[in-house]
């Protein structure tokens, strides 16, 4: 009885991390889109309009709720489901503190990356259900993106893998600690001549796997799949009330976990860059709660570097994104592998 | 799904969709290549432009544009009203540059009625015609970026418009139907700090066009999106009957204001900007070019506005004022009587056309001596651009139909009139 309690517990904090970050990253992204466009975004809901984001989610909750008259319903009702649950497992292996990890396996980073990719299939499933053109051309476009860029991200993290020896990213990083040179995108916590022949090779690592990332979680300069311009809204057109809120809270969900990943793997995941100050009070509880801290700020920093290339970018054309990923990113992410690979051996 | 059944369709479209020559079947969409009915809701048809797009995967087979869902029939109640009356219908014909087709219009009606307007009118007229030419090329070129997925440039370029609109607002009292001309000159005489407020705009406004143009010229996407996309060779525009930026983009150096120079045009020193490329992008620069010679050329009218008469001083014909009005008999009369039954043109007909932000706006009014027109054509220029979309979308991608739309700038106000 106990074990269970524990364990639907152990499943809700991410949860209950989740949610109120999704509210603010929507906020956060109005307004940083309205900084960038010279206008000053939602202003009325609240103090500087902070309540914005819970009005439309209310809004969003009383609506009703659409179902076009000839969709697949069992596909079109479980998409959204799917869509929110493949990026949510995501977050089991990821490691918010040294205190918690929702799930400790050792084949962590593997097991992020398989379980992300279910979001294809929840794509695929919301554009064929809802039976219309856009989101069909969406869906299809997504899904050919989405496994593109998993290669040269994939790469990259074996890559990575090779020079940390581990995929449980709890281990990943624990290496990390202690200093920000420790930091994987520095070569690593092997101090010697490998470490300054390892640096060029992850830098150029973090910005292949940024990049596809971007395009794993549909944003822009790859957001072809719902491009509002082309598909009206790509492969969620159909979708309304509840069921659009989950499409949008999974975005954000998966907008935090694909950073988060990136930060995990190069940038010490939630260590401390400059060391902590719990330590040296000799407070030991405080450790934890300035390593959420961190966790939380490299996190949303990548986050808004996404919102940031959203607002500035166009988009790619569909040739264009598979030309890039696969005559660009993967032969780099291949030799880049290659080379650190046999550093390594050396 | 909502399948394109045959008797939606006119049996036009239909063979335009077929070709008559593959195994197409419009019941079953999913087993052949696939009709998409781009429009007329869609958010990059620029208003209720409907495009039928026979698709192989992603690429375009054959595109067949159907206008008409804005239609208004505004040439049929030309007919029926006077010529004055009809004024603030041309604000609503392209809706993104009111002034100029109220000019355009005037001027068509000038030529008829045999008047001119005083010079300072003109001059007038011709500011706000290169003030709409800007408003509407920054909008073409925010919403060409926006279609491509460049978002924050709509904003930027709309910031600019808003000011041009403050002017529109401090001259005509309105920022958007403006109505601005009558028939022998102008509604308002424009202040004297206005025109310092212009000066001020014009000064700031290159370093404001800079300011997008960095975000976008430089940008790899940007040109990639756009270069080699929706080409048209220059006997191909000509025969389609493109005109306005889209077919200088084509290398063709043909402006109706230095072809058939009207206003005092002649007088004003700039320069006829062509690309000689044809595609998307060069229309891109041909925009953004020509927002540069409309700055300089409102800068020209600034030095050269005389003083003056704001309204031609022709009982008979124009409205006369309102002080001769009360203290002459004749000037009573001929206002009762163009008030009530028009001013009445000789009879004839002509043609009178200029230079609009999006092409060559013509007035054609047949007139048999009555205070109405007894037939009015309308050439509009967004009405023959979009002929050249089945050409310009063949074989190119649904993302290059957006990018090719934007490009070539259509209003559906005034293509389907």
């Amino acid at each position: 009885m106990l074990d269970t309690i524990i364990y639907v517990l152990n499943i809700a904090i991410p949860l209950a991390f989740l949610v109120p970050f999704a509210l603010f990253a929507v906020y956060f992204e109005r307004k940083v889109s309205a900084f960038m466009q010279d206008r000053l975004g939602p202003n009325r809901v609240g103090p500087r309009g902070y309540f914005q984001t819970i009005a439309d989610i209310l809004k969003l909750l009383q609506k009703e709720d659409i179902t076009p008259a000839e969709v697949d319903k069992p596909l079109y009702n479980v998409a959204p489901i799917l869509v929110f649950m493949g990026s949510y497992a995501a977050f089991a292996a990821i490691p918010f503190t040294s205190i918690y990890i929702g799930s400790n396996i050792d084949l962590g980073i593997l097991y992020i990356v398989a379980v992300s990719s279910f979001v294809v299939a929840a794509i695929l499933m919301a554009g064929w259900a809802s039976n219309n053109k856009y989101t069909l051309l969406g869906a299809m476009r997504s899904a050919a993106q989405m496994i593109s860029y998993e290669i040269p991200t994939v790469i990259v993290i074996i890559s990575m893998i090779i020079i940390a020896g581990t995929m449980n990213l709890f281990t990943l990083s624990e290496l990390q600690t202690s200093s920000i040179y420790n930091w994987m995108i520095f070569g690593g916590p092997d101090m010697g001549w490998k470490k300054f022949a390892l640096l060029p090779l992850s830098v150029i690592g973090f910005m292949i796997m940024y990049i596809s990332t971007l395009a794993e979680v549909n944003r822009t300069p790859f957001d072809i799949p719902e491009a509002e311009s082309e598909l009206v809204s790509g492969y969620h057109t159909e979708y309304s009330g509840i069921k659009f809120a989950m499409f949008f809270l999974a975005e954000y969900a998966n907008m935090f976990a694909v950073s988060i990943v990136v930060v995990s793997i190069f940038f010490g995941g939630y260590q401390s860059p400059f060391g902590y100050l719990g330590n040296t009070l000799g407070l030991s509880w405080f450790v934890p709660a300035e390593q959420f801290f961190w966790f939380t700020v490299k996190g949303i920093f990548f986050v808004f570097v996404q919102m940031w290339l959203r607002w500035t970018l166009p988009r790619l054309r569909v040739d264009q994104l598979m030309t890039m990923c696969w005559k660009y990113l993967i032969p780099i992410s291949l030799v880049n592998l290659v080379v650190i690979a046999l550093i390594m051996v050396l | 799904m909502d399948r394109v059944t045959k008797d939606e369709l006119t049996p036009k479209i239909v063979s335009a969709l077929l070709n008559s020559d593959t195994d197409i079947s419009l019941d079953d969409a999913l087993e052949n290549d696939m009709i998409l009915s781009m429009g007329p809701q869609h958010p990059a048809t620029h208003g209720v432009l409907r495009l039928l797009l026979r698709l192989d995967g992603e690429t375009i087979m054959a595109c067949v544009p159907e206008v008409g869902y804005l239609h208004r029939g505004y040439e049929k109640m030309a007919e029926n009203m006077s010529f004055t009356e009809y004024i603030p219908h041309t604000d609503r014909l392209d809706y993104l540059s009111p002034p100029a087709n109220n000019s355009a219009y005037a001027l068509a009606v000038e030529k008829l009625l045999g008047i001119e307007a005083p010079p300072r009118a003109q001059y007038i007229r011709m500011m706000m015609m290169e003030f709409s030419r800007i408003c509407s090329h920054l909008v073409a070129i925010g919403s060409l970026a926006m279609d491509i997925g460049a978002l924050t440039v709509f904003l930027w370029t709309l910031r600019e418009r808003e000011k041009v609109l403050n002017f529109y607002d401090e001259i005509c009292g309105a920022r958007f139907t403006t109505s601005y001309t009558r028939i022998g000159g102008v509604a308002q005489d424009v202040k004297p700090e206005t025109f310092k407020g212009i000066k001020q705009f014009l000064d700031e406004f290159e370093s404001n066009i800079h300011e997008f143009e960095k975000l976008l010229n430089t940008n790899k996407i940007f040109i990639q999106r756009l270069e080699g996309i929706g080409q048209i060779s220059a006997e191909d525009a000509i025969d389609i009957g493109l005109s306005g930026p889209n077919l200088r983009a084509c290398g063709v150096e043909f402006d109706l204001r230095r072809a058939t120079p009207y206003y005092f045009y002649n007088d004003i020193d700039f320069k006829v900007v062509t690309f000689s490329e044809g595609d998307a992008l060069a229309r891109y620069f041909v925009r953004c070019d020509e927002l540069r010679e409309s700055r300089k050329i409102i800068y020209q009218i600034l030095d050269k506005m005389p003083n003056g008469e704001i309204m031609l001083n022709s009982p008979k014909k124009v409205t006369p004022r309102k002080v001769e009005i009360y203290t002459k008999m004749e000037e009573l009369i001929h206002d009762f009587m163009i008030t009530n039954f028009g001013v009445n043109p000789p009879i004839g007909e002509i043609y009178s056309a200029v230079e609009n932000p999006k092409g060559e706006l013509g007035f054609y009014i047949v007139s048999n001596g009555e205070g109405h027109p007894w037939k009015m054509k309308i050439r509009s220029p967004s009405f023959c651009n979009i002929q050249s979309l089945p050409l310009l979308t063949k074989g190119y991608m649904i993302s290059d139909v957006v990018a090719i739309i934007g490009s070539i700038d259509p209003v559906m106000g005034e293509a389907d009139k």
